[in-house]
């Protein structure tokens, strides 16, 4: 099996729009989350929302692509530029042939729904873009990524809710250890916040109206966010022959089903997620400095994730740090595991662990270091990122320093 | 068919019982009403009522609307109703 490592990262998220300007959001425990703005929010109860502000999607794009990005393949595009320049690889022959892109989305295009249904059924037009099918289809970011970077093997995309990008990520860090592809391009993207992209959200009333609020007593449920996370996934040789800057090892990953309920989340199937990702690194339980929650928000989240940390790894479960940054950026739904992930990897490069702002009161079934309201700088050599998503599918991811 | 009648009518549909199994003194709970029947159910009234409800599946039982019991339902929604009003 072949050494795995990351040698770019890209994003754009209601923190920044790069990866610098993300960590120094994250470091400074900054908040993302405000008034949300596009047509018709006042017909929502649920006005706020961890939005990108200041995105002028004409000056990235011209006339012809806009008509075929829908605003999660713009970001996508947006955050695969910084990590590919980053990475400094460019894609020919036999290494173009092989490599491929695996990014995950829950909704993809859900804003040219949004819109062409208003416009056929809220207007009363009878006619819409020709390419409103390429635009809205949860696989156009992938291949717009492929095409722009010549990446010609294996390229999909994965949904699975909340952890469409741990899920695309495991999936790409495996074909690179397996040595089916020199280098993946991975992540994931969302962008859901429009009108009805928040009235289906609504709906489970499960929304917090004012803050996200994760760990801390009294929390009442989540917000939504939205961005991109892209990463270069590359084999550790290919990395170092070419003197590639290493940003640290995906060291295991693991994916488990709770094959229970279709909303509630299970301990059982989050702890064999974490417990899993441990096996298939070969990481001991005391190794493991950092977790980026999943940290939703909601009651039945973080309690429940907090049990399976205590369930995983015993008495060390009190000595780790475990922090959702979903409250500085929100919930991205399919693209949230890859901008944690940045956290991940700041805690290991910087030895900052990025902190759960809005943090007000323990809750007894909470007790663990959430790391409240302030980074922290610690020395952490093995940290894990972890997403459990409606349908009961999870994924964890572990990583190491290099 | 009364306020009354009609959250009987609803909850009774929710819980896959006969309307006559249901009792005002019935809790949700003891219906096997679980947290997505509930979140349901509170959809099916506001709909039926034209009212909005003020409920947070994080905290069902800690919101302003009391939910411990179908009397306590059929109260909360003539309070409601009244307010419109």
């Amino acid at each position: 099996m072949k050494r795995v490592v990351i040698t770019g990262a890209g994003t754009i998220n209601a923190l920044g729009h790069s990866v610098p300007e993300t960590l120094d959001a994250m470091r400074e425990g900054r908040c993302g989350i405000g008034p949300l703005e596009f047509r018709d929010v006042e017909r929502l109860s649920i006005r706020i929302g961890g939005q990108v502000h200041g995105f002028e999607a004409t000056v990235h794009f011209n006339r012809q692509q806009l008509s075929l990005y829908d605003r999660f393949t713009q970001f996508t595009l947006i955050a695969a530029k910084e990590a590919i320049a980053q990475a400094g690889i460019e894609f020919t022959d036999e290494l173009a042939a092989k490599s491929g892109v695996v990014l995950g989305t829950a909704g993809g295009g859900v804003s040219t729904w949004d819109d062409n249904y208003r416009s056929v059924y809220e207007d009363g037009k009878n006619r819409v873009h020709p390419f409103v099918v390429p635009k809205l289809m949860n696989n156009a970011a992938t291949s717009h990524v492929s095409m722009q970077y010549n990446l010609r093997g294996p390229c999909y995309t994965v949904s699975t809710a909340c952890a469409s990008s741990n899920h695309a990520m495991s999936q790409a860090f495996s074909m690179v250890r397996s040595g089916m592809a020199p280098v993946m391009v991975t992540g994931g993207s969302e962008s859901m916040l429009c009108f009805g992209g928040v009235k289906a959200w609504e709906g489970l009333r499960v929304m917090s109206r004012d803050a996200c609020r994760p760990f801390s007593l009294g929390r009442n449920g989540m917000v939504q966010g939205e961005g991109a996370g892209i990463f270069v996934f590359e084999e550790y040789e290919h990395a170092r022959a070419r003197g590639a800057d290493i940003l640290c090892e995906v060291a295991g990953f693991a994916m488990t089903s709770d094959a229970a309920d279709i909303v509630m989340p299970s301990k059982q199937g989050a702890a064999r997620a974490m417990a899993g990702a441990l096996a298939d690194g070969g990481i001991a339980l005391d190794e493991v400095g950092y977790i980026n929650a999943h940290g939703t928000g909601t009651a039945a989240n973080d309690k429940t994730e907090c049990a399976a940390v205590a369930d995983v790894f015993g008495p060390h479960a009190d000595r780790l740090m475990i922090s959702s940054t979903k409250s500085m950026h929100g919930h991205l739904i399919g693209g949230t595991g890859a901008v944690e992930l940045l956290a991940c990897i700041m805690a290991l490069r910087e030895g900052v662990i990025a902190p759960t702002i809005g943090y007000e009161e323990p809750d007894p079934e909470c007790a663990l270091d959430v790391v409240p309201n302030e980074a922290r700088e610690a020395d952490v050599s093995v940290v894990m990122s972890n997403a459990f998503a409606f349908g009961g599918l999870n994924a964890v991811l572990a990583l190491r320093r290099v | 068919m009364s306020i009354r009648e009609k959250v009987i009518a609803i909850v009774a549909e929710q819980a896959v019982l006969e309307v006559g199994d249901v009792s005002e003194s019935s809790t949700l709970e003891s219906l096997g009403i679980d947290s997505l029947g509930l979140v349901e159910s509170i959809f099916a009234i506001e709909e039926e009522f034209d009212i909005t409800i003020p409920f947070n599946a994080n905290d069902p039982m800690g919101g302003e609307f009391d939910i411990s019991s179908v009397a306590a339902i059929i109260k909360g929604i003539e309070s409601l109703i009244a307010d419109k009003a």
